[in-house]
């Protein structure tokens, strides 16, 4: 099971945050940080999966992050999802993201943070891999986001 | 009121805030102007506030005054409303707020929308954060969720049921009928999301378990098409079909086969065929035959499926991924037990990935390391690890570190070897080994009798480069002053012999007790060191006059030892050489390395005395056996009630402890027979000028009026006692002192040995008595004088 999918830049600064089990607010901010602090000082050629900091659970929880650019992707996992195969998911993810928003960067995500929610519960829901078929994905958030244009109503 | 700014705005503005406060400031403005436009129940904008709110609670703002304006957002007609509503009471909500609950009615009606989208919204919301009540509630709209043809829904229905079944597991039997034909989906994406229920369902109960074991020939037929199946380029990811939806299946396969013969048998096949013909120069192929090998080393599979799967978890270890090479390490480990000897084939990768830079490969290689550690290739493997300790992260050097003193232990080729190793770790990592690894090397160098001057040479030339690390101070002072005469001779056979003087040796020594670096237990052991050194150097005053300075030091333990070793220079000094001997041959009693040094054999063994009679005598002192047995007779008298001391008895500790401040309780007279005018009475004391030296009086009384002639009084005692003869007249008194040195005592601790007495004597000219006592002394009564 995915306990929580972090985004933030190289400064830390978080660009979505998803929890799949419950951590109140000011704990949430916490993990951010310390999620970034301990991923932040990974070296480039070092391997992409790291114990869980204290916050969010320990040793018994894995961080498997990829570095994109200025992004992190961080997903905080247990034993139960396999280590490659995230590694995969993130990439089918950011695929998809690239896809939807046409060479996505830092700025797409930060104006649209909403629909990067959307897209993300295509692929992930209640912490549990839903979809990995980046074309079905986007089919499907397409036809939502045309249901939400065509109602006559205010912009988001 | 002017329209609230549209989300893009609100980013906008707060990106060109250069502080905090400034931020903060801004953020503070628009929560107020959000709160009043939610007070104005306006619903055209509402979602726009919502949304609004959701980004700031992302920066780390409160957002909870939004948690009912999500509610009515659901509850709207409009899509656009239900998206960012749903999405909010995901994010915002949880079910320790009661106002959760209220969510129910509008999910209900969702999942039975016309739209399936919509249907989707309600699904992903009760799968995420549906509590246990909505979930028995909503559990039915699932599970006929489950049933439909619609694969959008097919699919979130099952992952949303997977959450219902974790929240409320007596539920679980409910989806039983809709799990029947959900592997017939072609759908990937259904196919994938029921693999994780069917999962699920077979990690929560046994039942499920058999129940599901009949859909292994269908999990097999599926994952074959996969791989089988031309390019199809819907599932393709870098030239692999589907490589998420066969690690699933392998995953399921693996809980299925696990621990049954048939379902292994099974996939027994496909498992090797995946294994062959998967392509493994992308993550994806890596990905499903890490998978593939898991699942082969947790199931029931034929020999030589297990020894592809090493193989291939070999070839991963070779692999520039370092990804790779971390699981590939992950796994090896946890196989290593029951797959020892294929294992061993990669020893020689597995050491190299000491060398990386990784930290979490390096930690993984090093247990790899130590589990494969065998008699055969000791040398080799201690090379490499004793390099790699000299060059690890501080973490790890106090495991690799116990891990190569258990390694050396067991499987030493050599006592000079072994001794080597010990000193290469000893100054390379000396301040982060365990506290017992001090006593029981000093065993180990007392008991290599042969290599007692290369030792101490080796310990010298240690100590003159380096004080700072106190495990090779403590050992080295202890040793210097166990065999400094051989030190300063110059005997050493395996090497160079060094020329050092008496006083070079005198001022190492005296270094250590001023250094600042030596820590108060250190300073123990060079000042005992220096007193030792009195009956082996012949620099005697300056021995004495380091000992008289240390008699008013602040250190109470070190005082305390000074005086006492002025003591035994002024009155005692005829005692000296005998109490600063050589240390015997120690008895090794622990057997598994450093880190099980505690024995309970006194423990399990003084019980016996506590017990009154004894029907027959259990493992008796084998020396004394035979004397005692020509004495034969059965009464027997336990003497000492031994309480067994508190301390656990650590291999070498109290040898080192030469004044041994164990007593506990003193054992108080005992009078062990009294009858016919006969008195005999034991007292156990140690000896007043040398505490060393136990002493057990047996102190015969007459009684009576008349002499008691022809008294004999045998005991046969093990040979760790020294027994005088006695007078055969008593007329009022007989003293007969028994005489034990601490040392023997120690020798036989934990065993007990016996006096048997057989006593005779003769009252007047016709009375005679003859009766044979035993009385059980225990090693241990050595902490009780």
């Amino acid at each position: 099971m995915i306990k929580a999918i972090l985004i933030f830049n190289n400064h830390g600064k978080p660009r979505l945050i998803r929890f799949y089990q419950y951590f109140a607010e000011d704990m949430q901010q916490q993990i951010i940080r310390e999620t970034f602090h301990l991923v932040s000082k990974r070296d480039d050629n070092v391997c992409n999966f790291l114990e869980g900091g204290s916050l969010i659970g320990g040793s018994d929880y894995k961080l498997i992050y990829r570095h994109y650019a200025t992004l992190y992707f961080v997903f905080c996992v247990d034993s139960s999802e396999s280590e490659l195969g995230i590694l995969d998911l993130i990439q089918v993810f950011v695929e998809t993201l690239d896809k939807c928003f046409e060479n996505v960067c830092e700025l797409d995500l930060i104006f649209h943070m909403d629909k990067v929610h959307y897209i993300l519960q295509e692929v992930v829901m209640g912490g549990m891999v839903l979809e990995t078929n980046m074309n079905e994905i986007v089919a499907q958030v397409e036809l939502q986001n045309r249901m939400e244009k065509s109602e006559v109503n205010q912009v988001i | 009121m002017p329209a609230p700014i549209r989300l893009r705005e609100l980013i906008r503005t707060i990106r060109t805030a250069r502080t905090q406060a400034e931020e903060r400031e801004m953020i503070q403005k628009e929560c107020a102007a959000i709160r009043s436009s939610f007070r104005e129940e306006d619903n055209t904008y509402r979602c726009r506030n919502v949304a609004k709110l959701l980004y700031m609670h992302m920066l780390g703002y409160p957002a909870h005054f939004g948690q009912l304006e999500c509610l009515k957002l659901i509850a709207s007609q409009k899509f656009t409303d239900k998206r960012i509503g749903y999405l909010g009471a995901m994010l915002l909500l949880d079910e320790r707020q009661d106002v959760h609950l209220l969510m129910t009615n509008c999910i209900k009606n969702d999942l039975n929308h016309s739209t399936q989208y919509v249907q989707g919204l309600a699904l992903c919301t009760l799968g995420c954060m549906g509590s246990s009540e909505m979930c028995r509630d909503l559990a039915g709209e699932v599970e006929k969720l489950l049933k439909t043809s619609n694969s959008y829904l097919r699919k979130k229905a099952a992952l949303c049921a997977v959450h219902v079944i974790r929240k409320v597991p007596e539920l679980m039997e409910m989806f039983l009928p809709a799990t029947k034909n959900l592997l017939s989906e072609k759908n990937h994406g259904v196919l994938h999301t029921s693999v994780v229920l069917l999962t699920e369902m077979c990690e929560r109960s046994p039942d499920m378990l058999s129940h599901f074991r009949k859909l292994v020939p269908q999990l097999v037929r599926i994952l074959k098409n996969l791989i089988m199946s031309g390019y199809s380029p819907e599932h393709d990811v870098s030239g692999i079909s589907d490589p998420f939806l066969q690690v699933r299946i392998l995953r399921l396969l693996r809980i299925l086969g696990k621990g049954d013969d048939d379902s292994s048998e099974a996939m027994n096949d496909i498992l090797a065929q995946v294994a062959t013909n998967t392509e493994t120069s992308k993550n994806v192929g890596n990905a499903i035959l890490y998978e593939t090998v898991l699942t082969i080393m947790d199931i029931k599979s034929e020999s030589g499926l297990r020894v592809l799967a090493i193989n291939i978890l070999g070839r991963f270890l070779l692999n520039n991924d370092k990804n790779i090479r971390y699981v590939a390490l992950t796994s090896l480990l946890k196989t290593v037990q029951t797959d020892h000897n294929a294992v061993q084939r990669h020893r020689s990768t597995i050491v190299d990935c000491l060398k990386d830079l990784d930290v979490s490969i390096k930690r993984r290689a090093m247990e790899l390391s130590f589990a494969l550690v065998n008699g055969n290739n000791i040398r080799g493997m201690m090379k490499e690890l004793l390099y790699f300790l000299d060059s690890c992260d501080p973490d790890f050097k106090a495991d690799c570190a116990s891990g190569i003193f258990l390694a050396a232990e067991k499987y030493a080729p050599s006592k000079r070897w072994h001794i080597d190793t010990i000193m290469r770790v000893l100054t390379t990592a000396g301040s982060y080994v365990r506290d017992d690894s001090v006593p029981n090397l000093i065993q180990l160098i007392t008991n290599s009798v042969e290599m007692h001057a290369y030792t101490v040479q080796r310990l010298y030339k240690a100590l003159l480069d380096d004080i700072s690390q106190q495990p090779l101070v403590q050992v080295a002072s202890w040793c210097i002053g166990e065999y400094g005469d051989l030190l300063v001779s110059g005997q050493c056979e395996e090497e160079e012999p060094i020329q050092v003087s008496e006083d070079e040796v005198l001022d190492v020594l005296e270094g250590l007790l001023v250094s600042n670096l030596s820590t108060p237990v250190t300073r123990g052991y060079s000042l005992t060191a220096i007193m030792k050194l009195s009956t082996r150097f012949s620099s005697l005053n300056r021995i004495k006059k380091v000992v008289s300075i240390y008699g008013s030091s602040i250190d109470v333990e070190l005082q305390q030892r000074a005086v006492e070793y002025n003591a035994l220079f002024k009155k005692y000094d005829h005692m000296r050489p005998a109490l600063l001997e050589r240390m015997p041959i120690m008895e090794k009693t622990a057997t598994n390395g450093p880190s099980e040094t505690v024995q309970t054999n006194g423990e399990t063994d003084s019980t016996i005395l506590d017990t009154k009679h004894l029907p027959s005598i259990s493992q008796p002192a084998s020396q004394a056996n035979d004397l005692l047995d020509l004495l034969g007779g059965n009464d027997v008298v336990p003497i000492i009630q031994t309480t067994v001391p508190t301390k656990p008895a650590s291999a070498g500790g109290e040898l080192l402890d030469l004044l041994g401040d164990l007593s506990l309780t003193v054992i108080p007279p005992m009078t062990a027979y009294n009858k016919n005018g006969l008195i005999i009475e034991f007292t156990f004391e140690r000896s007043n000028p040398n505490p060393n030296i136990a002493v057990i009086t047996i102190h015969a009384t007459n009684s009576t009026e008349a002499d008691m002639t022809e008294f004999v009084f045998q005991a046969a005692v093990p040979k760790v006692c020294s027994f005088p003869s006695c007078s055969t007249v008593i007329r009022k008194h007989i003293f007969i002192s028994l005489i034990f040195l601490k040392e023997q005592l120690e020798a036989i601790k934990h065993r007990h040995f016996k006096i048997r007495v057989p006593v005779y004597f003769r009252q007047g000219l016709l009375k005679s008595y003859i009766m044979h006592k035993i009385f059980f002394f225990s090693g241990y009564c050595w902490h009780l004088i």
